[in-house]
């Protein structure tokens, strides 16, 4: 029997560290004290962290919201009548998507995100699941080519580059088989949204993977998942599993005769394999290293065979796209910088999440407006953008807008779109220090200047720390840093001296250095 | 630099097939390269010198060391030159003061975390990043020595005959990129991440308890001393090289002999050799070491009787000896009471010269060969299906091939050079047939697996092809056109009616090889429809009673799915011995001169009897089997056997001991006192490969120079001693130079005629023909059209071995090679390389063990209807229920006093291959029953 109420809790990886699944837990059996008939959906989160366990319940006039709800708010809630949306309670937050937080992006990729059940396929049908799907399997591959790039989609990873002339490289090479891979290796620092999609909406990648191998006519698809995502990877081999059952996957998707199959591997924990020739090396089964380009993995990648590697949010915006049109999705953003970026803000900050928004708007608004500052409260230091591999910049440069080519002109990088916040007690000297540290530990020691040159880097850092007037080894740290950027094989070694320059430009007073840095 | 020659000039990536050529301008000159090239190559070949420390032309491109970077006209920052490839006009830079600095930038990283002990480093002076430090000008290493580093890490000497210094290593994964594109074991690997990676040799960190198959190409390939031969730590550099070629095997890699004065310090594989491009095995690169074994003889030797000692004397002596013994006996017992065995392991002069000696001075045919034993089979039936006595293909021919199927051979350990170009096939995709009684190498191993495992009953293989072809001809997938135009229709007719009766078909057959007949219906579909289809056979196919017919059976095959003429197709053998196919080639056969004509027909014999000055037998000699068979009748006195053991390696050995006993002359002419010589009355020392000039022909008729690379120990080449035997009993020879002998071969042999010295020289290899028509040799024969006109289908009823079990002798044995023994071990067996192999052992199935007690490493007694042996058995299910199996490489087991007199129909090579046999365990310590028994009468009286 269908319950009378119907109360969301949130089951992603997040949520639940918060507690939401010992909430959920409290909120049935309570449920069955009292005698209440609830109907419990365990839903994606909205990706406002800062309220979860955020208790959603459904009302004729749409979701209302009790934050930061803990196991001994349970019983109050129920006195309060929350099944029934009552705002009589102190953790009432109103009408969930009229907080400003959600109620000021825009959702297109994360449209579903947080609404719906994510395993079930029905809610994704029911949500336009599967309605672009639909319209690719009637469009020539050229067309649905054409359309993403009239979209001005770029590659969520990091490098942005085009998605469109990649899926067109791979449709034009001759091969018997292509293959699609989703780099589902998330691994930056200060990043989640991959995750997010793969918890809470699966369906949506799984469809955007699919129009993929239809405009290049790959039959053959594969998500490289990070180790550490078990959660993910329940969600998405129940999801898989039940795309197969009900005909989406396999070898006549929507009884269109077309085939396509999917599967996943889960990844060994190296960083380095979110690079996508070394994720192809470990998909192939060997030691997750490093190719040399070219040949691209679009012309020469998987097995040797054309193949399409994007990221999971790349894909998972594919769906929109053709379901709404190119066009309408390039009337969003900047003029290089198209549609929307899941941006993931985090660190010492107020009010961490996500947050979809058009490209152009600033990083003062996306930290102080959506973010609310920092949570500590002191007065913001440094922000990293893009991850580990990412600038530091100081708070008098948070006017510039998120847009690609903008953050590449102050050497900094949109990457995957994860913002960190520091305030004033940050310890640049450590900060600079972990970037070479971070790239030793997860180098992948085939090319030279990334596998001696980070290691190197550590002990120049330490030794100018206890140093800091000698300049010999300043312009040592210097010429390191030149040699790791211009000579690295990959973008690891190559974009490791970002943060390190970054540092030594815009914090040299804080550090104590005498000399001026001028590299961007 | 200090040792010129001693490594080759290397072009940094491998070269391109494309026909396409592109101009590019490379530091302002212009070059054309074909389409594909790297920008390193391309500057290479101009002359043009690009630092690098990763890259090699002998393996993919890598771009890990980032030394070879360069500046691109309109491209972004510093691509490498290793991993871009030339585009039309192309402008490069490639030396400029920005990329001066960031190399060094990189040599300084490099040289921060490397032991600065250049001078007493063993590659001192021929080390790639000592020269590109001084390349790129590295004058300070700023980051100290302080820092984290490998300096102090171990040593790994378990190798016996090379160490890894993890200390010296640049982790530029060229030795890992050899194992895995090379030699394509995958043996090593790099562990660890960052600054935390190493090369390391499987889980145990130790190559001698790794799959490491000692073929040394990751030392060849290490630029420092990380991978360093020991000889060459305990040496010092050599100075100069000598190409010569491998004495081993018959793939006849080509190797440079790197010397030091007058000692040959190590072995490189050479890039230019046709048949191993730079590739070599543990024998050919490391075992070679016999050479200065102290076990050599080097003085001749001679004694009455063999019961008493060696007297030792001067060569003179031992020649006169010799002469007059043999004069004495043809005077006493006739001319044709002596006679000689050609060896297989020797030059083609010192084959065709000792032919000559019995041919002209002999004055009978009684010439035979050690191929006797091994591949007769080959040269007769191929010469009947096709018209010559040799294989179609090169090696090569393999990378185009489709479909490989094995037959009878276990190339990985027997021909481990072409068992790697076979598995760098199979790894691009190639399907696999393995017909085999024993689970081989490439039945499975990583990344490889046979499609296709037939492991038939033993001596069964002439049944099992024939379904094959009933199979092809049954289900219509036979290639008409080919047939038709190619062969001859009448007796194709003929042998159509045969195939298709119901004898031949799969499900009858099942029953006589034990082979499911879906299976072999399958492989024969896969035969004659996946493609180009190549058949590589070896002795599994030879070595039996019916191995003519089998090798007849497989030319069937070959023409009836039109697999031959082309590459990637062919009907190829693995030879054994390095130069089977020249002691063939050379007139070693009682019935044969050289280039496989018939001494009865008298305008060859007039050719010859012209050239040589004396009239030539029109009968065919004696074939060895005979020889011992008039021995024993008192008919046979006296023989010249030239580098063969065949006491240990001729079957039924105790027959052979007793046929040697009852001569009154035995001639051997070893290295080593072998088991042979304990009969023989005199012993003329002998020379190895590196103290002769001569050539050998290799298993795809390549014929190649051997050099004297140093002085000969015992005095004389083997191809002097005969010429002084000759003259010793009147008929003086005017050699002075192998390379006459040669000249004479040409003069005489229609297929040899364009060969000369020199020419070698030039080409480094030729394939014969080689003529008027070929100048340059033949890589791939039967072309256009067969050599003997039409191709000729042959009837190939299965008749069953005469050895078959029964009660008292349930088990069939087979015997083989393994990888680190090479024959009757003669020479391998006085080297380091008994560690990985140091006794012959018996293949049992767990369960055949199981009935019989039978623990792993058990002493167990061998025994057939012949006699019996006594050796470890090891359990395995490598081969099948009822099968076992054993190698003869070590003379104490004396695995051949087991094997029959059974021989092939047509050319009396032995069934080394099927022996019915019991096995039972030993309770007692084996000393104490004999396995080591000198008084052969133990064992001679076992069981005659």
């Amino acid at each position: 029997m269908k319950g009378k109420y119907r109360i969301f809790i949130p089951r992603d990886f997040s949520s639940s560290s918060l507690g939401a699944d010992e909430v959920s837990v409290a909120i049935e059996k309570e449920a069955r004290k009292r005698g209440i008939n609830i109907e419990l959906v365990r839903n994606g989160s909205r990706g406002m962290y800062w309220l979860e366990p955020l208790v959603e319940v459904e009302t004729q006039q749409g979701r209302v919201g009790y934050r930061n709800v803990s196991t001994k708010d349970v019983s109050s809630l129920y006195n309060a009548e929350f099944f029934k949306g009552n705002g009589n309670h102190s953790l009432y937050v109103g009408f969930v998507e009229e907080v400003d937080y959600i109620k000021r992006q825009t959702r297109l990729t994360f449209e579903r995100v947080g609404i719906i059940d994510p395993v079930s396929i029905d809610d994704y049908i029911k949500h336009n699941g599967f309605l672009a799907l639909k319209k690719a399997l009637e469009m020539r591959p050229e067309d649905i080519i054409n359309e993403i790039k009239i979209s001005g989609l770029r590659g969520r990873g990091g490098a942005g580059f085009p998605t469109g002339i990649k899926w067109e490289t791979v449709f034009k090479t001759p091969s018997e088989v292509k293959y699609v891979v989703c780099n589902a290796d998330e691994g930056d620092s200060g990043t989640f949204s991959d995750r997010m999609i793969m918890e809470c909406d699966p369906y949506l990648l799984i469809e955007g993977m699919i129009i993929a191998g239809l405009a290049v006519g790959a039959q053959e698809g594969y998500i490289y998942l990070r180790s550490e995502y078990s959660l993910a990877k329940e969600v998405l081999q129940k999801a898989i599993n039940i795309a197969y059952e009900r005909g989406y996957l396999g070898k006549d998707i929507m009884g269109s005769g077309k085939r396509f199959d999917l599967e996943f591997y889960v990844g060994a924990g190296a960083y380095v394999c979110g690079e996508e020739t070394a994720l192809l090396e470990s998909l192939e089964g060997k030691r997750g290293i490093v190719r040399p380009r070219p040949p691209v993995p679009a012309v020469s990648g998987l097995w040797g065979r054309p193949t399409v590697v994007n990221n999971v949010v790349t894909l998972a915006t594919v769906p929109w796209i053709i379901r709404e049109g190119g066009e309408k999705y390039a009337n969003y953003g900047t003029d290089k910088s198209r549609g929307t970026l899941p941006v993931q803000l985090s660190g010492n900050i107020k009010r961490g999440g996500l947050v979809e928004v058009p490209f152009g708007i600033t990083l003062r608004e996306l930290i102080y407006e959506f973010g609310g500052g920092t949570y500590s409260g002191r007065p913001i230091k440094a922000v990293q953008i893009g991850g580990p591999l990412g600038a530091y910049l100081p708070e008098d440069m948070l006017d510039i807008p998120l847009d690609y080519e903008a953050l590449q002109r102050v050497g900094g990088i949109v990457g995957h779109g994860g913002i960190v916040v520091f305030d004033d007690t940050v310890d640049l000297w450590y900060m600079m220090r972990f970037a070479m540290e971070f790239c030793a530990r997860e180098s992948c020691g085939k090319c030279t200047p990334c596998r001696i040159g980070s290691q190197r880097g550590v002990e120049v850092i330490d030794k100018l720390k206890n140093n800091r007037g000698d300049e010999k080894l300043l312009v040592l740290l210097e010429d390191l840093m030149d040699v790791m950027m211009n000579t690295s094989l990959c973008g690891l070694g190559g974009m490791a001296p970002y943060p390190v320059l970054s540092i030594l430009r815009h914090f040299s007073d804080e550090l104590g250095l005498k000399k001026e840095i001028n590299y961007f | 630099m200090a040792f010129v020659n001693v490594k080759l000039r290397d072009l940094g990536t491998p070269p391109s097939s494309s026909s396409k050529m592109v101009t590019l301008e490379i530091d302002g000159i212009k070059v054309s390269v074909p389409e594909g090239t790297s920008v390193l190559r391309a500057a290479s070949i101009a002359g043009i010198r690009i630092p690098k420390l990763c890259a090699t032309d002998t393996l993919k491109p890598f771009g890990s060391c980032r030394l070879c970077i360069v500046e691109i006209e309109g491209k972004k920052g510093y691509p490498a030159s290793c991993t871009t490839f030339v585009e039309e006009g192309m402008k490069v830079r490639t030396h400029s003061e920005r990329l001066e600095k960031l190399r060094r930038g990189i040599m300084e990283l490099y040289i921060s975390d490397h032991p600065l002990d250049c001078l007493t480093c063993p590659a001192n002076g021929n080390c790639e990043l000592q020269d590109m430090a001084g390349f790129v000008g590295l004058r300070e290493v700023r980051y100290g020595f302080e820092g984290k580093n490998h300096l102090n890490l171990p040593k790994d000497d378990s190798n016996p005959y090379f160490t890894f210094d993890t200390s010296k290593c640049i982790v530029c994964y060229r030795c890992v990129r050899a194992c895995d594109e090379i030699q394509n074991t995958i043996a090593l690997t790099v562990e660890g991440r960052g600054f935390n990676s190493l090369v390391k040799p499987g889980p145990s960190g130790k190559f001698i308890t790794s799959e490491c198959v000692s073929c040394g190409a990751c030392v060849v390939a290490c630029p420092t001393s990380a991978l360093m031969e020991k000889s060459v730590i305990e040496q010092g550099m050599p100075d100069r090289s000598v190409r010569t070629t491998c004495a081993f095997c018959g793939v006849g890699c080509s190797f440079n002999a790197e010397i030091k004065g007058e000692k040959v310090v190590r072995m490189i594989p050479n890039k230019e050799g046709a048949a191993n491009h730079g590739h070599s095995c543990v024998k050919g690169r490391f075992a070679w070491v016999y050479v200065y074994s102290k076990d050599r003889v080097t003085k001749p030797m001679i004694r009455k009787s063999i019961n008493d000692s060696w007297k030792e004397v001067s060569w003179e002596e031992a020649i006169n000896y010799v002469a007059s013994e043999f004069r004495r006996i043809q005077e006493k017992y006739g001319k044709y009471a002596i006679g000689a065995i050609t060896s297989s392991r020797c030059t083609n002069e010192e084959v065709y010269i000792l032919q000559k000696l019995v041919r002209a001075v002999f004055k009978n045919n009684n010439v035979d060969t050690c191929a006797r034993v091994c591949h007769s089979p080959t040269g007769y039936g191929l010469k009947a299906a096709f018209g010559t006595s040799a294989g179609t293909n090169n090696f090569d021919s393999v990378l185009k091939a489709d479909v490989i199927m094995v037959v009878g051979a276990n190339p990985t350990e027997g021909h481990p050079v072409f068992g790697s170009l076979l598995k760098k096939r199979l790894r691009e995709g190639a399907k696999l047939i393995v017909i085999d009684p024993r689970k081989i190498e490439l039945v499975k191993i990583p990344h490889i697996k046979a499609d296709y495992h037939l492991q038939l009953k033993p001596g069964t293989n002439v049944a099992l092809l024939n379904a094959m072809a009933y199979t092809i001809v049954s289900e219509g997938l036979e290639n008409i056109e080919f047939i038709e135009q190619r062969c001859d229709l009448e007796v194709y007719k003929k042998w159509r009616e045969f195939i298709l009766r119901p004898e031949n078909s799969p499900e009858i057959v099942e029953e006589i090889t034990g082979v499911p007949a879906e299976l072999i219906r399958g492989a024969a579909r896969l035969y004659a429809t996946g493609g180009r289809s190549a058949i590589y056979y070896g002795l599994g196919v030879t070595e039996h009673t019916q191995g003519t017919t089998a090798v007849l059976a497989l030319a069937n095959l070959a023409m009836l799915t039109g697999n031959v003429g082309k590459e990637g197709t062919g009907v190829n053998p693995l030879r054994g011995q390095n130069n089977v196919q020249g002691s063939c080639d050379m007139g070693s056969f009682p019935h044969e001169l050289s280039g496989y004509r018939h001494v009865s027909d008298p305008q060859v014999r007039k050719l010859f009897e012209e050239a040589w000055g004396v009239s030539i037998n029109p009968e065919p000699g004696l074939r060895i089997p005979n020889m011992w068979m008039l021995a024993l009748e008192g008919k046979f006195k006296g023989i010249y056997i030239q580098g063969e053991d065949v006491v240990q390696s001729d079957p039924d050995v105790n027959r052979v001991i007793q046929a040697l006993k009852s001569m009154e002359c035995v001639v051997v002419h070893d290295l080593f006192m072998n088991e042979t010589a304990k009969y023989a009355h005199v012993f003329l020392p002998g020379c190895s490969f590196l103290e002769k000039d001569g050539t050998f022909t290799n298993a795809e008729r390549r014929i190649q120079l051997v050099k004297q690379v140093i002085p000969p120990i015992c005095g004389k080449q083997e191809w002097e001693v005969i010429m002084e035997i000759a003259k010793a009993m009147g008929y003086p020879m005017y050699y002075r130079h192998a390379s006459e002998i040669m000249d004479e071969i040409a003069k005489l042999t229609p297929t040899f005629s364009g060969v000369n010295y020199e020419k070698l020289e030039k080409l480094g290899s030729i394939q014969w023909p080689c003529n008027e028509e070929a100048p340059e040799g033949t890589p791939i024969m039967h072309k256009d059209k067969f050599v003997r006109g039409k191709g000729m289908f042959h009837i190939t009823a299965y008749v069953p071995s005469p050895e078959r079990t029964s009660q008292r002798y349930p088990l069939l044995l087979t015997t083989g090679r393994r990888l680190f023994q090479y024959n009757v071990g003669t020479q391998t067996r006085r080297t380091p390389n008994i560690i990985w192999y140091e006794e012959d052992v018996l293949e049992i199935h767990p369960h055949d063990a199981e009935e019989r007690g039978i623990k792993d490493g058990d002493y167990v007694k061998l025994e057939s209807r012949k006699g019996w042996i006594i050796l470890k058995a090891k359990i395995s299910d490598k081969v099948a229920p009822g099968v076992v199996y054993t190698t003869f490489h070590f003379p104490e087991i004396r695995t051949n006093v087991v094997t029959t007199e059974y021989s092939d129909w047509a050319t009396n090579c032995p069934e080394y291959k099927v022996t019915a046999v019991q096995v039972t365990r030993i309770y007692q310590k084996p000393e104490s029953i004999g396995k080591y028994v000198e008084k052969e009468k133990e064992l001679a009286s076992a069981e005659v």
